[in-house]
């Protein structure tokens, strides 16, 4: 088996020997008899490297990889270079704790100062934190703080905010009581102030859901929610969003994307409060869905209540420069049940990847990466608009990612061009297709050719017919 | 400017925000900055930071209009112009502000950012309650596998068997481990399992008809256990130590009661020690009807020797960036799964990999679960480090992590008696907290000196300053990873830091680190100047 302790038997005896004891049955004696396993753990006995490689590899080999990728939905194939992947694998980056000690730690702390300012550059707004677990946990945390800021448990959030987002956000506010209104999609943009009823009902946030009078605007809120571009990939005018906020004093929360916000209007621009996003394709890869990169940004007014942990800059005794992680009495291990966020352990590895990605593109790739996806969105857009039966879902303008009508079930289609060597997207919840099944999110990135777009297209023809 | 331009400008005034680093700042650079370089930025190839004399300039000070590493693919899709695919309205005016750097500076910044990193790889780690062990290098191979890597985690079932697989795979042997019958892989982290597991109590007592408000906390207990009940909607009632440093039973009959739903245990707790009255404190807390909650922190302890499921426990979590040697980069990512008794499972976090009748695999939501907790699956890829690691492991291996983690902690304790004092002296589990109080009577040397002036020896400290309930505390584990000789030459480290300050007092200590990249940071000027962002003027 893989070992991967280095002790020899003569010098456990000794050290045994050293505590006076018989064996190392012996160090668990304060243990209860009653409780202990007697026969071992009923597992398998360890295996080597090269034996552990060969199960992994065939458990690998069983999911379709090859796939030509068209899905999105808040994780998207972006190109990943070689140096992001070489610097990013440091193990100097890799096998490092949190930097309690930041003598030892410039490196992390250093890296993470970088992130934060590219971060807030990108969000268009004054700070960002040090990470969050993924896009939901981001949404959770902006929410615990808009409501908690504004002392109102109100939150008003765009069905254009993703579905699985909405989840977590829903499922954690049964802890914190947050009274959450779903706010519908029409022609793939929010329609507020107008929660109807049917929205609720067929979506899980159906027990969280402000019973009050559809289209009644309420005196006060703590957060309006809103997504650019919102999950069906379509643009919309925030003001009136903002404008929601001002009259209900709440903060406006954007959920926004990295790549896009390159091109299109920063949630600072639109006059947000916090900003919030899904950071897996700032040089994450897919992985099945993580470690992904939740990121939070906000108006520097909000500073003291960010949930997270925050890198400062300072300066050692010798008056060098210096960071450090600060702000510190916020944090659940000083502040423990008065803390307004438990979170501890972070997505740090997942931040400096991100920066270092920042940094490879700079301002010109990233603009350039978010104008190649949107091009080959278009050209895709194009393609499959022209197939018989296939009609987009709504007329709002989109970036990289939109949404169709197929006429056959979305599960279905995905199926059967799988067998052509794509993935086609992702299934739309029926919240968000009036009802249909043949809601298909498509989403294309950089990396996708004109050749796999019109692959892609005969493909998805083939299927249709 | 539009896109594209440079952040800092030859001056070192930042055309963003048009304020000056160096001003702003408020920052003595000393020799070799950028400044004596002729005031240009841009990116030179010297390792000097790393020998702790110079900063390393952040990436945006090594910014230079024009330069770029990017390349991107020829794809051949149509080059509609930019203005037919944003409308005007919609336009980014703000400049991005990111920083020009060739391929060749971006690598070298890192680099040097990386020698200016202590990590498990460099050296030992004694951090106590951090369960810093080797990373094994045969889990980074696991997670390059493009099978693994690069699938979209929205593909369909009938697209990922392997994965799905893997994943009811490490979920029936986390099971076998903690002796549970489920469990959820999605929570992120520790602190997101807690707080998976606080609604899950919640759930089941609104299952119960049973309104309860309080969630009993050892003194002893982790930080992020008190700020979960609270997010969880509930109230703290902390339970205080005895004098063995174990809950004090009668103060916790004393704190059970009709509206108590559950409490949170980490055992062996975070003094080190054993809850010996375990079986007690199970029978207690559920003769009330409330739950038992095991923070999984400490696993490591009890591998392969005692499971939380036959303590009594109705909910654990896992922390597989701890006992399963996944690499914590940094401060993340973890992974924190939730394994439940089967009473709970109903109720489960979904959709949830499932293995089907016909042998192939799925997913199911649980009939009352609490929903959904992550965006996906939760940190898939560090779960297939964890699955890797149980693998090479097996059931033998995990038994002796057990033994020799635990061994190599009680060497220490009593190694380093008399060197300082040990508030619980007796067989401890894989940790061990001493104390620094009498040394700082009489000697001035507290135990932030102590674990400063141990990073010149080559060593990442202890964890100082916790638990909360011993004074000056020097939490100290080792993990079955380090040798006897790293453990001696850790505690000769130790022992020769306070003969140090008993024969010449604490001013070396006070000092200490000088040796490394940077030495003690003025913690509260990051504070009260605070500056988050190079855009952030120090206010």
């Amino acid at each position: 088996m893989a070992d991967f302790t280095p002790h020899t038997e003569e010098e456990i005896a000794s050290m045994l020997s050293f505590l006076g004891i018989e064996s190392t049955e012996s160090l668990f004696s304060s243990i209860p008899a009653a409780v202990r396993l007697a026969g071992g753990l009923e597992m398998p006995n360890g295996i080597s490297e090269p034996d552990v490689l060969y199960e992994m590899t065939a458990l690998a080999d069983a999911n379709r990889e090859k796939l030509v990728c068209f899905a999105g939905a808040g994780a998207y194939d972006h190109e990943i270079p070689a140096a992001v992947r070489s610097l990013a694998s440091r193990s100097e980056f890799v096998t490092s704790y949190t930097p309690y000690q930041p003598e030892v730690a410039q490196g992390v702390l250093e890296a993470l100062f970088e992130y934060q300012t590219m971060v807030a550059r990108l969000a268009g707004l004054d700070v960002a934190n040090a990470s969050l677990y993924d896009g939901a946990s981001a949404l959770v945390e902006a929410v615990n703080l808009a409501v908690s800021s504004r002392g109102d448990p109100g939150v008003w959030i765009s069905a254009g905010v993703n579905p699985r987002w909405r989840k977590v956000l829903s499922t954690f506010a049964k802890g914190s009581g947050h009274k959450i209104s779903l706010m519908p999609l029409v022609d793939g943009t929010t329609r507020w102030a107008d929660p109807e009823p049917g929205q609720h009902s067929s979506s899980h946030e159906a027990s969280q859901t402000n019973p009050g009078s559809p289209g009644a605007l309420p005196e006060s809120l703590g957060a309006v929610v809103v997504a650019y571009p919102n999950y069906l990939g379509c643009l919309e005018n925030l003001s009136q969003a903002r404008s929601l906020a001002d009259r209900t004093g709440a903060m406006l929360v954007v959920a926004f994307d990295p790549i896009c916000s390159s091109i299109v209007k920063s949630p600072g621009e639109w006059g947000a409060d916090i900003a919030v996003g899904e950071g897996q394709p700032l040089g994450n890869p897919l992985g099945f869905g993580g470690p992904y990169l939740g990121i939070l940004a906000a108006r520097k007014e909000h500073v003291r209540r960010l949930p997270g942990r925050l890198v400062g800059e300072s300066i050692d005794v010798e008056g060098r420069r210096a960071y450090v992680t600060t702000l510190r009495a916020r944090e659940q291990d000083i502040r423990r049940e008065k803390a307004s966020s438990n979170v501890c352990t972070n997505q740090t590895l997942m931040a400096v990847t991100a920066a270092i990605q920042l940094g490879w593109l700079g301002a010109s790739g990233l603009a350039e990466v978010a104008v190649a996806s949107s091009r080959a969105a278009r050209y895709c857009r194009e393609l499959l608009c022209g197939i018989d039966g296939v009609v987009p879902l709504s007329s709002a303008p989109t970036v990289r990612e939109f949404a169709v009508y197929t006429g056959v079930p979305a599960s279905e289609l995905i199926g059967r061009v799988a067998e052509d060597g794509f993935l086609a997207g992702v299934a739309l919840p029926e919240e968000l297709s009036e009802g249909r099944q043949d809601g298909l999110l498509i989403a294309t990135t950089e990396r996708r050719t004109a050749a796999q777009i019109e692959g892609f297209a005969a493909a998805v023809e083939r299927a249709l017919r | 400017m539009e896109t594209g331009s440079s952040t800092v400008g030859n001056d070192g005034s930042n055309s963003f925000t048009g304020s000056s680093l160096k001003e702003g700042a408020g920052i003595h650079y000393g020799h070799g900055s950028t400044s004596a370089l002729g005031g240009a930025p841009g990116g030179r190839a010297a390792s000097a930071p790393l020998m702790g004399k110079l900063f390393e300039p952040t990436l945006l000070e090594l910014s230079h209009p024009g330069r770029r590493a990017w390349s991107l693919r020829t794809t051949g899709v149509p080059m509609y112009p930019t203005e037919e695919l944003i409308p005007p309205e919609h336009t980014r005016r703000q400049p991005l502000g990111l920083p020009e750097v060739s391929e060749r500076d971006l690598v070298a910044h890192f680099t040097r950012l990386s020698h200016r990193q202590f990590s498990v790889d460099l050296g030992a780690y004694p951090l106590g309650s951090c369960t810093m062990k080797y990373n094994p290098k045969l889990c980074d191979e696991v997670v390059a596998l493009p099978g693994l890597r690069d699938i979209h985690p929205a593909a369909p079932a009938q697209l990922t068997q392997g994965w799905l697989q893997l994943l009811c795979n490490l979920e029936s042997a986390l099971c076998t481990i903690t002796g549970m019958s489920a469990a959820t892989l999605q929570p992120a982290a520790g602190a997101a399992g807690e707080l998976t597991g606080l609604l899950l109590i919640r759930a089941w007592h609104e299952a119960h008809g049973a309104s309860r408000r309080r969630i009993l906390v050892p003194d002893s207990a982790h930080g992020t256990n008190p700020a979960s009940v609270s997010l969880g909607g509930y109230e703290v009632t902390t339970v205080p130590s005895d004098s063995r440093g174990c809950v004090d039973i009668d103060a916790l009959h004393a704190s059970l009661g009709q509206d108590v739903a559950g409490m949170m245990l980490t055992n062996p707790n975070t003094l080190g020690l054993f809850e010996e009255s375990i079986v007690d404190i199970a029978a207690a807390v559920h003769d009330c009807g409330g739950l038992l909650y095991y923070d999984g922190a400490n696993l490591n302890a009890i591998l392969g020797v005692v499971r939380p499921g036959d303590m009594g426990f109705d909910i654990v979590h896992l922390n597989l960036h701890k006992t399963f040697a996944t690499p914590h980069g940094g401060g993340g990512p973890g992974a924190g799964p939730v394994a439940v008794s089967e009473r709970l499972a109903p109720f489960l976090p979904g959709p949830r990999p499932v293995r089907n009748e016909d042998g192939s695999y799925g997913w199911e939501i649980p009939s009352s679960s609490i929903g959904r907790i992550h965006s996906w699956h939760g940190n898939a890829l560090v779960l297939a480090r964890a699955y890797a690691y149980i693998l090479a492991s097996g059931g033998d291996g995990l038994r002796r992590i057990a033994e020799l983690a635990v061994l190599n902690a009680n060497w220490l304790r009593k190694r380093l008696n008399g060197v300082f004092e040990i508030p619980f002296d007796r067989p401890n589990m894989h940790e061990v907290v001493v104390s620094a109080s009498s040394l700082k009577r009489a000697h001035g040397l507290r135990a932030l000196d102590v674990a400063k002036r141990l990073l010149e020896e080559g060593f990442h400290s202890p964890t100082v300053y916790f638990p909360l309930t011993v004074d000056e505390a020097l939490m100290i584990e080792p993990t079955e990873t380090e040798s006897p000789q790293t453990l001696a030459a850790l505690a000769d480290a130790l022992e020769n830091i306070v003969m140090q300050a008993e024969a010449n007092g604490p001013d070396a200590a006070r000092e200490a680190p000088r040796t490394t990249p940077v030495r003690r940071v003025d913690e509260t000027r990051a504070a009260r100047r605070l500056r988050l962002t190079a855009d952030m003027e120090p206010g």
